[in-house]
């Protein structure tokens, strides 16, 4: 049996019997990723309703900084959550270097322009279809803003989606700010590369295949929203029906 | 923009004597709606030429030419949606008027609450304004699909809902912009119905109407004048007997005849 088989099976041996190591790499990495885009959610929901339904000088260079900001390298936005939270840096009074929260802070950093500049595409495009007619209902920018991210919840549900996805998914800044510590700051991805530099590979292995689980699962919700979605507005929804949140 | 507050109501049918020849409708009572000399650019592209135009209370006015030639941006400028590039528009304030979009849209909520959102807008409570918005909904027919996903509707359907908002809203004046454009025979039936079921007088009611549209038998059936417009301007502002039996300015007849789409 190839190296690659002999990994993969022992792999499936360590998901099946639930290995407490595994398990704790998981764990944190789900807590880290789901409290960054959490944070990021917060942050860039409002900011990219706003930028949707704004009009100000200079939004341009604004939107194109944003537009940049998507493109960001993981390691680069560690090295600068480093450079904020170490004992030197502006923020290192903090003490969340090699911590939990330097490594939320870092993916949410990361994540946060994904969320505001799909989320304001999607509020612009709703703007454009329908922004006036709210107008002429009496609805002022922040309202506007309000409802029209309200009206699109499902589309942007899936950019959370989407967002989570790419936190859970990236190394550079978590091993940069988390250290990679043994359980403390070992996630996933860090996990995957020590565990191949030191050739562990059925431990790697085995993350590897948590991982793309994960993202696989991430893909299979969006798309089962998109279709409820598609089904709810046909008036097909009848296996999943949500309440009407507004009444 | 400059706005109305107390122009005095009229009766329905008030008698405008035809003008000898395609000219504004001469003056009779105080305008809800007053333009003068409105222009309207978008970038370089000039919507609307030198508008004069008064509405009075009563009035059902239609807007009828070809495509581009500036129906739904005066329907815009008279809700004050678009602020004229010149020129002075006097309007009813906002929220005594309503504006009904050729393809209107719908949030995804119920539906009552959706006719519920303009009324909490213009500061009504929300509770309040659901149980306003069922009645509305009963005016229109639509009462027993109060709680389903105004989405699920079809175009006539989200049409008559549009309709109820003007109606919860109490509106003193209707516009409407193409309003049965998109619809099959039944529907356009059922919506110019309410159209003017919506226009009758009532006790100390009495509400404006002006529509845009490229259907002349609609025009005929619920309009007391037709306004002309052509490239931006009005060539003709005429009451509906005269618009359909008179001289008209060249262009404005070969649209009447057909020839001019």
């Amino acid at each position: 049996m190839n190296t690659l088989a002999e990994s993969a099976a022992t792999a499936l041996r360590l998901i099946s019997s639930l290995d407490p190591v595994l398990l704790d790499i998981v764990g944190l990495s789900l807590a880290v990723s789901a409290c960054a885009c959490l944070l990021a959610c917060a942050g860039g929901l409002v900011l990219g309703a706003w930028l949707g339904v704004v009009r100000f000088p200079g939004q341009g260079v604004v939107l194109t900084v944003l537009n940049t900001m998507l493109a960001l390298p993981s390691v680069v936005v560690g090295l600068l959550v480093y450079l904020l939270l170490s004992r030197s840096g502006p923020l290192g009074f903090l003490g969340w270097l090699f911590s939990f929260k330097a490594m939320v802070v870092a993916q949410a950093i990361l994540v946060l322009p994904v969320v505001a500049a799909l989320t304001r595409q999607v509020v612009v495009d709703a703007e454009r279809s329908h922004g006036e007619q709210l107008r002429s209902l009496g609805a002022g920018t922040f309202m506007r803003g309000l409802l029209l991210t309200w009206d699109e919840r499902f589309a942007l549900l899936t950019i959370l989606i989407a967002a989570f996805g790419r936190a859970v998914s990236e190394v550079g800044a978590v091993m940069v700010v988390g250290g990679n510590i043994e359980g403390y700051t070992r996630v996933m991805t860090t996990a995957i590369a020590l565990e191949t530099s030191k050739g562990d590979l059925p431990l790697a292995v085995a993350l590897g295949i948590v991982l793309l689980a994960v993202v696989l699962l991430l893909n299979t919700l969006i798309a089962l929203v998109r279709r409820w979605c598609e089904r709810r507005d046909a008036g097909l929804a009848g296996w999943l029906r949500m309440p009407d949140l507004t009444a | 923009m400059k706005r109305l507050d107390s122009a005095l109501p009229m009766d329905a049918d008030m008698a405008v004597a035809p003008p000898p020849e395609a000219g504004p409708i001469p003056a009779s009572g105080p305008a809800l709606f007053a333009l003068r000399g409105v222009d309207l650019r978008y970038g370089s592209v000039r919507a609307l030429h030198g508008i004069d135009l008064d509405v009075r209370a009563g009035e059902r006015v239609a807007l009828v030419g070809s495509n581009g030639s500036g129906k739904s941006s005066l329907l815009r400028v008279l809700h004050g949606l678009l602020a004229p590039t010149s020129g002075t528009a006097a309007c009813l304030p906002r929220n005594r008027q309503a504006l009904v979009f050729q393809r209107p849209h719908m949030l995804r909520a119920s539906v009552q609450n959706n006719v519920a959102l303009g009324l909490w807008l213009r500061g009504m409570g929300w509770r309040r304004a659901r149980q306003s918005a069922l009645h509305a909904l009963a005016r229109v027919d639509m009462a027993e699909l109060a709680g389903r996903s105004a989405k699920t509707l079809s175009g006539g359907q989200q049409q008559r809902v549009a309709l109820a908002q003007a109606w919860a809203m109490d509106a003193d004046a209707l516009l409407l912009d193409e309003p049965t454009a998109n619809l099959d025979p039944h529907a356009k039936r059922e919506v110019e119905a309410l159209m003017q079921a919506f226009v009758q007088p009532g006790p100390g009611r009495t509400v404006t109407m002006v529509f845009s549209s490229h259907n002349l038998g609609q025009v005929k059936r619920l309009a007391s004048r037709v306004v002309y417009l052509e490239r931006g301007r009005i060539l003709a502002d005429l009451p509906v007997q005269s618009f359909f039996n008179g001289p008209l300015p060249e262009e404005a007849g070969l649209f009447v005849k057909g020839e001019k789409i």
